[in-house]
């Protein structure tokens, strides 16, 4: 993953552009802007970014809308960027396929470690986790199904195997629980949240050192569940 | 001397009456004796002198009647365009009173007060026209002939024979401003008919031609100056009253004057009010409703009503009493009310009845004392029969055939008993009969079992049997006292029977106003009461009930009570508009708007009207009878007095919610210029060192600047997020977004969130594995566990232990937060949820003080409670509840699994 990946950053509000413009290339990173969605649609059709910061509350255009467009032709991690009143617009964004939010106002090194998240994450698309993931005292051995703690095998049921993978294929980024909940059971669980509620714990019971304070399996209320694996 | 100072409230009420005269408009009559005196004339010449001294006067409505003089009058003034009516095929140019209202002259002609308004118009008379004119501080000018005087109207008809229908009350006359006789002796008068300078309609000619005759000119003459001198002597006795001249009249009179269903109430009540005009006295019509008229044919309950209607107008208070002795209930109300003189009509019954029966007139002469009885004629109004006797049937013929069978059945057991008791005991049995017959079917039928019981005795048990004969001549003296008792005791039964009716009516007039206040007085809110109201008022009326309650800007509006309300058009709007904007009664059944489809009455409150309620009865005859109508008048009383008070409670509930809407928003503003200016400046002073000051400034404290700024910026934000959550919350636009959660998850993400805040505690979070879902909007009860753990993390002191704990009980799951803090002041446990409380002393880097407000602000919505408590051994704990659904949500069992889950 280089570190001079070009990244556009779709944002009406001049100080935050101006906040990033000086902090993002710091880090090695290449910066685009755009104030406006149409403007931030042909710049990323002519730049064609590695990664996309969208601010969801844009003045011309529905932050969504754009997710959706983009979506259409690229599948370049979008990072959202949202205002904590956005709960709503911020999972159907996650839905539509954003791959992660950060919520404002929020320092640099939160950000940093979404961008690099997304990244790495997209890298790795292609191949898929294959082989062995481990993160923590947890080791799982994909091509047996297999899943270790501090190297003692514990057993999983199915649909808990199921949902740790999946977890394991986003990890790092926020998976909404309709996603989960579509790969995991199917499209027609999506609206069970609470079958989730009930396998997580299960989960969280089996791998967790203390599942009352989840330090891998974590829960972003109203949104989903990420896997930490730092 | 004191004697002959007037009287301070006598004083005040000119005053009051001086000031509502001042502010509407003056009122000229234009008076005169007949057609043709030239009243019309005279006014147009006062209106053209008006005009020359630069009035703004216009002409409403002008009769010219085509003739040349007074047409050439009518030029050069300003009309008002008439609005044409159309009444049954006939358009009608009627005086348009809108228009006029709208056009606001300072004076207006409004020709012939007495006429009567086409039906469709606003008011079914023109003097009312005219009043809602002066009310509007318009001065009018009309023309007035003494017959149409209300009180004058059966003399003028005894005089001249021809009765007029256009009337105008006597009041409008008195409360003139200014009456000008238009006056011209016979012989000219006559001599401007000849010349044909007279109007006169083609088809009244003949009857005209009768009454345009020399007598009756002159007596009609006599009448207007009568009149006009009457109205001179009382502008001297107020003059007199108000300079103290001298005590004028007497210990006033009162005048009672005695109605009922006959014909010729009307009479009676005009004449009482001549009389009570002539001597200044104040007097009241009565009517005494006796049993019997329960049962009163419709047509005498209309003239009832129409009867004390016509007192009322004429100025009487109309009073209707209850009883079984009309004369004995005259009297004691006439000396309950002091009356000095009662006037009843002549009997119009025979003498022999009379004398049977007694009179009221006989009863009341012999029994009055120092009361003085005056007789009038029972002449009645012509077109009516002398004495109209309706003999109305009570009972029903079917009611006549079972007291012949009763009697039949009496007849059978006297059978059975004949051949062993005598025949006086016989009799007995027959009289029981006949008082079965009386309690059970009435008067009728009563008097047929006496002469039926008669007969059969007669037949079946007087030898010789089985025929009416009479061997002993003795037996017609057994017949004769056998009929009589027979009567008299179905009479009395029959009498007690009605009684109870009377008394059956009375107590359920009495529980429909008791049922209604009671529901009224134990309900609040305008919209509920109109409900209540309605309701009730439809189950007594039997027809639709609307309310209108007056908003801020006066106009009455529909209070929509569920299906009850009528279809309201803009007209009917209109009416109720009306009725509520002049405190009056309107539509049905009133002279004003009796075109529409229901009766208006003002809600009248203690500081005038604040609404109207309408009633459209199935049967519009109902709206007649003087009983329902005032039974609706009282209930119609209870209801505004009910919404009066429940809006008052209301503005008074507003009033202390403003106040304290007040006090919050002196809270937040002493807050925000506190709690946001803080982090403010640490940010400013700290940002503007970095600009200015970084050269000088070591790495280590720039950096520290930038924490800081950092850290009060972190702090800003929070503080900003707990205004917004508490306007959401206040602002009901919070939106609990229930779902299944496992509280150990919520609790697991904020302890996350608040790893930094919490680090200098130890958190000991002890939630049982087997903790239920709870269906919880997951985001809000996390601010709810962060509020409490950060408030902790407060008072509580560095390295001491937070305790997090959970409990399912039967309905709902309590949580509790504990430290080991300084604990909450005594007294102060309830407080500490109230919007910007602050513990004394305030600590650093304290908050709003809303974050325990949002706390109960989430509980709540969640239908918990929350409530705090000093601990055991120090601090303070936080409890709240989440109701626990009745059941969990199914989750499928994976097949197989559950083994290995185990293991």
């Amino acid at each position: 993953m280089g570190q001079d990946a070009a990244i556009l950053l779709i944002e009406d509000e001049p100080e935050i552009r101006r906040f990033l413009r000086t902090s993002l290339p710091a880090q090695g990173f290449r910066l685009y802007e755009a104030a406006t969605a149409q403007e931030g649609l042909l710049e990323a059709k002519a730049r064609n970014p590695d990664l996309i910061l969208l601010d969801l509350g844009l003045p011309d255009v529905d932050g969504t809308e754009v997710i959706r467009q983009v979506r259409g032709w690229t599948a370049t991690p979008i990072i959202v960027l949202s205002a904590r009143e956005q709960e709503q617009q911020k999972v159907a964004a996650l839905d539509l396929g954003a791959d992660d939010y950060v919520t404002k106002p929020f320092g640099v090194d939160e950000l940093l470690a979404r961008i690099r998240t997304a990244l790495r994450h997209a890298a790795r698309r292609d191949e898929g986790p294959d082989g062995a993931f481990s993160f923590g005292d947890v080791r799982i051995d994909l091509a047996s199904r297999l899943v270790f703690v501090a190297e003692k095998e514990i057993h999983l049921t199915p649909i808990e195997y199921k949902l740790l993978t999946t977890l394991v294929r986003h990890a790092g980024k926020v998976v909404t629980h309709r996603q989960l909940l579509k790969e995991v059971w199917g499209p027609l669980h999506v609206e069970e949240g609470h079958y989730l509620r009930v396998y997580m714990r299960q989960l969280r019971n089996k791998i967790e050192k203390n599942a009352a304070k989840p330090r891998h399996l974590v829960t972003e209320l109203g949104v989903g569940y990420r896997l930490r694996t730092d | 001397m004191s004697e002959n100072r007037p009287n301070p409230d006598a004083l005040l009420q000119r005053v009051q009456d001086e000031e509502a005269r001042r502010l509407r408009g003056k009122l000229k009559i234009f008076f005169g004796a007949n057609p043709g005196v030239g009243k019309t004339y005279a006014m147009l010449e006062a209106a053209h002198e008006l005009r020359r001294d630069g009035i703004d006067v216009v002409i409403g409505v002008v009769e010219t009647h085509g003739r040349a003089e007074t047409e050439s009058l009518v030029k050069g003034l300003e009309l008002v365009p008439r609005r044409p009516v159309d009444y049954r095929g006939t358009v009608f140019q009627e005086f348009d009173l809108d228009a006029a209202l709208a056009r606001r002259p300072a004076v207006i002609l409004v020709d012939e007060l007495a006429h009567n308004n086409a039906s469709g118009l606003r008011h079914a008379k023109r003097w009312q026209d005219v009043q809602e004119l002066l009310s509007a501080g318009i001065t009018v000018y009309t023309t007035v002939n003494v017959q149409h005087l209300e009180s004058l109207n059966d003399a003028v008809a005894q005089i001249t024979g021809v009765r007029v229908r256009e009337t105008v009350p006597d009041s409008v006359l008195e409360r003139a401003d200014d009456v000008e006789l238009i006056d011209l002796p016979p012989d000219d008068l006559l001599q401007r008919l000849k010349d044909g300078k007279v109007y006169v309609p083609e088809q009244i000619q003949h009857a005209i031609r009768n009454f345009f005759t020399k007598g009756n000119l002159i007596a009609l003459r006599e009448m207007a100056l009568r009149r006009t001198a009457e109205r001179v002597d009382q502008q001297m006795e107020v003059y007199r009253r108000d300079h103290a001249v001298i005590r004028t009249w007497p210990a006033a009179e009162t005048i009672m004057v005695c109605v009922n269903m006959k014909p010729r109430g009307p009479r009676l009540i005009r004449a009482a009010r001549q009389m009570a005009a002539g001597l200044h006295a104040k007097w009241i019509a009565v009517y005494v409703q006796i049993p019997r008229h329960l049962r009163s044919p419709q047509a005498d309950r209309d003239r009832l009503a129409q009867t004390m209607r016509l007192a009322e107008q004429l100025g009487a208070e109309a009073v209707t009493l209850t009883g079984d002795h009309v004369a004995q209930e005259l009297l004691s109300y006439a000396r309950s009310r002091n009356a000095t003189k009662i006037i009843v009509g002549k009997p119009v019954r025979s003498w022999w009845k009379e004398w049977v029966f007694g009179s009221v007139v006989s009863d009341l002469v012999h029994k009055t004392g120092d009361i003085d009885i005056y007789v009038i004629t029972g002449e009645t109004v012509e077109g009516e029969p002398l004495v109209r006797r309706e003999i109305q049937r009570t009972s029903k013929t079917a009611h006549y055939a079972h007291a012949a069978l009763v009697i039949a059945a009496a007849t059978a057991v006297a059978w059975v008993m004949f051949p062993y008791f005598a025949p006086a005991n016989l009799i007995m049995v027959y009289l029981i009969g006949v008082i079965l017959v009386a309690i059970r079917l009435g008067r009728g039928p009563s008097v047929l079992s006496s002469i039926l019981s008669v007969a059969m005795f007669d037949f079946f048990y007087v030898p010789p049997y089985f025929s009416f004969a009479v061997s002993d001549i003795q037996y017609l003296l057994t017949f004769g006292v056998m009929l009589i008792v027979a009567l008299v005791i179905s009479n009395l039964t029959v009498r007690i029977r009605e009684q109870a009716e009377l008394a059956r009516y009375r107590e359920k007039r009495t529980g429909v106003l008791y049922a209604m206040s009671r529901d009224l007085a134990t309900h609040r809110g305008s919209t509920m009461l109109a409900h209540l109201a309605a309701k009730h008022l439809r189950e007594v009326f039997d027809g639709q009930v609307a309310i209108f309650i007056a908003d801020a800007d006066q106009r009455v509006r529909l209070q929509r009570v569920e299906q009850l309300y009528f279809e309201l058009d803009p007209k009917e709007a209109g009416v109720a508009q009306w009725a509520f904007d002049h405190n009056e009664r309107a539509g049905l059944g009133t002279d004003t708007l009796p075109g529409s489809s229901a009766l208006y009455l003002p809600l009248v409150g203690s500081t005038g009207p604040i609404g109207v309620l309408a009633l459209r009865p199935k049967d519009a005859g109902l709206l007649l009878d003087p009983d329902q109508l005032h039974l609706f008048e009282s209930l119609v009383n209870q209801v505004a007095l009910a919404i009066e008070r429940t809006r008052l409670s209301e503005e008074a509930q507003q009033a202390h919610v403003r106040v304290e809407t007040e006090r919050m928003r002196n809270a937040i503003l002493s807050s925000i210029s506190h709690d946001l200016r803080t982090p403010l400046a640490t940010i400013t002073g700290a940002a503007s060192s970095l600009i200015k000051e970084s050269s000088a400034m070591s790495a280590a404290d720039r950096l520290e600047l930038c924490r800081a700024i950092y850290r009060e910026a972190e702090r800003l934000d929070r503080l900003l997020k707990n205004l917004l959550d508490m306007m959401r919350i206040e602002a009901g636009a919070v939106h609990v977004n229930k779902e299944w959660h496992s509280l150990d998850e919520v609790v697991g993400s904020a302890l996350a969130r608040l790893e930094e805040r919490l680090s200098h505690h130890l958190v000991n979070a002890a939630l049982p594995a087997d903790l239920p879902m709870v269906r919880i909007d997951g985001v809000l009860l996390e601010q709810v566990l962060i509020n409490l753990l950060e408030n902790a993390a407060k008072y509580a002191p560095a390295g001491s232990v937070i305790d997090l704990s959970a409990a399912a009980g039967e309905r709902e799951i309590a949580m509790e937060i504990a430290d080991r803090g300084l604990g909450i002041p005594p007294g102060e446990e309830r407080r500490i949820f109230e919007k910007f409380y602050r513990a004394q002393p305030a600590r650093e880097g304290g908050g709003v003080g809303l974050g325990l407000t949002i706390c109960r602000g989430i509980v709540e919505a969640h239908g918990g409670r929350i409530w705090a408590e000093n601990r055991t051994g120090g601090g303070a704990v936080f409890r709240f509840t989440i109701p626990l659904p009745e059941e969990q949500p199914p989750v499928a069992v994976e097949q197989g699994e559950t083994k290995q889950d185990a293991s």
